[in-house]
């Protein structure tokens, strides 16, 4: 008897061989790259269809002035920095929230922007600031403490926004033109906000197949079936194979919160520099709760380590072993790239689930 | 400093003003209060011929000729977990440390710490559960010793568990025992097509003790699997089968264990996942908190190496026993080069497992 997966493997390879060329399908969210990499997916692929990890992992992609900013913040007197706890590693310019906190700055791992209010009330001497990173996933919940902030009329919390939109990334890539894309499988939890309707400008302006999937493995594999389907047709639509969970349409509630509380601007990626209206700010009416204005901080500039390759990790340029760091001066222990950090990082699961025991060369097992 | 918790109160430092009995820093002085501590809370749960006389040391009859021994410490937090406490952990472990060199166990040693302010009653718990541990496995306890320490100062960073901190106690136990008869466990014995068992669901006792950490709902469910295994082993060892190799997978996990083996003999693993026991209640946990069952920790299992050919009566031996009843051919040793242990997962893929490499940052999205 053949299993579902071992006919969504059969449909992919006969795809791939009726297509003849190489393939380049890239997953934009880093719980896809982690799913991939932990099914052992790759593994599993004809070796003419390449799989590029994307800018989609949220610590991955803030830029190192934004922690920068963070840092000088836990320096300000009373204040308490709210923060994810996957930021924590990140190297800033010139030092990490880890050390900073080893220093003996006040730095608290919230796991919700709930949490990082309840600290504002718990603390009411002290200035709470809430380091707001992510994607339209974590951003509806950042807009709903900021209306609740504004209307207890809380004053000593605020915000740090390093919020991002991933369409305005995705066009970018494919403006670029720097990676050959062939098409992409849609994050799951950021469709869910969004709705699958949201990937229409890539499927109009560029006629590149979109595929919304959710994180087990047969729904990847039905997404690259997807995929290759209409790659092998010549067609560009969006698909979407996680429909129980993703609408057309997306979350309402949680888009108006967003709309309410945020308005869209350029913001700087890590590596990839700034990306018109692709960040989100604080509205007007909101922007008492910047902590950059309360602080009055200046965003500086990004310095990363010139031999580190996230970036071009990030864009599918290049792959983590091609780095010169991975593996050597940059392992999980020692971080030196946020794509390392993070446990959905691309560098970090290309070394937890794909490198050789004993070497730092990775092991090519699709090719 | 502060210490923000949204999930848990913060546990008044203050001395307590209750009348519940508690661990006093004179109880460690050596006078009245001390004789009174061991002879109304330690002596009376585990009373032996080695122990009445409160002696410096035990005699202990001895026969053989090989004697196998161990240390180990235990400062596991919270004391008293799901399905098991610091007691219970510390008798296990370390029978667990001399069964699996191919020891049948015969007595420990019991070193307690006490933090000053721990309530009697937690301490009475504890030694219940060491003295039925130990009775379980068939183990004396021949000698001991009890210190106490001061309350330790708050640490001055926000830790996770710091509630847990504020007064404990750490166990420290030795046990001998002494060499099986015709066991030659050695790592080096191992060759490409051996068969690696597992005794049992995987990851029960780490996800266990993390969900009561992180404050999550299902705790209740999941049990440790704390456990003396020196029946299960002896069992095993006794039915003639020949095993290569065995190992608790404690710290680093099942991945660890692998990852020792992989890295002596320079040969390779191959597991498949859907063979490896995990209960429905550890696989859900583990995905929420972002952890790979293989790198959790267990007390109350042993993986082991036999031929091929002896694999079959290996997992009889073991699934006769009560506490191998689950037990599971979960993969092959292979002389795939370079070295490593392969997982072929469920969904059909292959991928490498590696032994963990510390502390794993909570997800976000």
């Amino acid at each position: 008897m053949i299993t579902r997966m071992e006919q969504l493997r059969n449909e992919i390879h006969a795809l791939a061989r009726k297509i003849e060329r190489r393939i380049s399908i890239m997953e934009v969210c880093g719980t896809h790259t982690v799913s991939i990499f932990r099914h052992g997916l790759r593994s599993m692929l004809p070796a003419n269809l390449r799989l590029i990890s994307g800018p989609g992992c949220p610590v991955c992609v803030t830029a190192q002035r934004h922690i920068d900013a963070a840092i000088e913040l836990t320096r300000r007197p009373d204040v308490i920095l709210a923060t994810y706890g996957d930021m924590m590693r990140v190297p800033g310019r010139r030092t990490s929230l880890e050390k900073r906190r080893a220093d003996g700055a006040n730095i608290q791992v919230v796991n919700s922007a709930e949490t990082a209010l309840q600290l504002a009330d718990e603390y009411p001497d002290q200035q709470v600031v809430f380091m707001a990173i992510g994607f339209e996933t974590t951003a509806p919940a950042t807009a709903a403490v900021v209306l609740q902030a504004e209307r207890r009329n809380i004053q000593n919390f605020s915000v740090l926004v390093s919020h991002k939109q991933v369409v305005p990334a995705m066009l970018a890539l494919l403006r670029s033109g720097d990676v050959p894309l062939d098409g992409f499988i849609c994050p799951g939890h950021v469709s869910v906000i969004i709705g699958a309707r949201a990937y229409e400008p890539i499927v109009r302006d560029h006629r590149k197949p979109c595929v919304v999937a959710g994180f087990e493995p047969d729904q990847i594999l039905s997404a690259l079936v997807s995929l290759l389907r209409q790659i092998a047709d010549k067609r560009a639509k969006v698909e979407n194979v996680y429909s129980a969970v993703v609408s057309e349409v997306g979350n309402t509630v949680a888009l108006d919160l967003m709309k309410r509380v945020f308005v869209s601007t350029d913001t700087p990626w890590r590596a990839l520099g700034t990306i018109a209206q692709s960040g989100l700010e604080l509205a007007p009416a909101y922007q008492k709760f910047d902590a950059l204005r309360r602080f009055q901080i200046q965003l500086g500039s990004d310095e990363d380590d010139p031999r580190c390759l996230c970036g071009e990790v990030i864009q599918g340029k290049v792959e983590p072993h091609e780095c010169p760091l991975f593996a050597g001066e940059c392992t999980p222990l020692t971080p030196i790239g946020p794509c390392m950090v993070s446990s959905e990082g691309t560098c970090a699961a290309w070394y937890k689930y794909h490198r050789t025991v004993n070497s730092s060369s990775h092991r090519e097992r699709s090719a | 400093m502060i210490h923000p918790r949204s999930d848990t109160k913060q546990p008044d430092k203050t001395p307590p003003v209750s009348d519940e009995p508690r661990v006093l820093l004179a109880h460690g002085g050596g006078g009245e209060l001390m004789q009174r501590l061991i002879r109304r809370h330690i002596l009376p749960v585990m009373n032996n011929e080695h122990l009445r006389n409160l002696a410096d040391a035990a005699v202990v009859p001895w026969s053989a000729s090989e004697v196998v021994f161990t240390t180990d410490s235990y400062v596991v937090t919270p004391l008293v977990f799901p399905g098991g406490d610091i007691g219970r952990l510390a008798v296990a472990g370390t029978i667990n440390d001399l069964a699996v060199m191919g020891a049948a166990p015969t007595a420990i040693s019991l070193g307690l710490i006490l933090e000053e302010g721990l309530p009697l009653a937690i301490l009475d718990q504890i030694m219940s559960s060491i003295a039925a541990t130990a009775k379980e496995a068939g183990v004396m306890v021949v000698t001991g010793d009890t210190k106490v320490i001061e309350r330790r100062a708050v640490l001055n960073t926000p830790q996770e568990d710091a509630p847990y901190i504020v007064e404990g106690m750490m166990i420290n136990t030795a046990g001998i025992g002494y060499l099986r008869r015709g066991v030659s466990l050695d790592i080096r014995r191992i060759r490409p097509g051996d068969a690696v068992l597992i005794s049992g669901t995987i990851a029960d006792h780490g996800l266990a003790i993390m969900s009561l950490r992180k404050g999550l709902a299902m705790d209740s469910e999941l049990q440790s699997d704390t456990a003396p295994l020196n029946g299960l082993i002896g069992d095993l060892l006794s039915s003639g089968v020949d095993v290569k190799f065995m190992r608790d997978p404690t710290r680093g996990g099942v991945a660890g264990v692998l990852a020792d083996i992989v890295e002596s003999c320079e040969i390779s693993v191959e597991i498949e996942e859907s063979r490896i026991p995990v209960s429905r209640t550890a696989r859900h946990l583990a995905e929420l908190l972002g952890l790979d069952p293989l790198t959790v920790a267990n007390e109350g299992k042993v993986l082991c190496v036999v031929a091929d050919s002896d694999a079959e009566r290996a997992l009889a031996a073991m699934q006769k026993h009560p506490l191998g009843k689950q037990a599971a051919r979960v993969g092959r040793i292979t002389d795939t080069q370079p070295p490593l242990v392969e997982l072929i997962t469920r969904a059909g893929g292959r991928r490498i497992v590696q032994r963990p490499y510390g502390e794993e940052l909570p997800r976000i999205c």
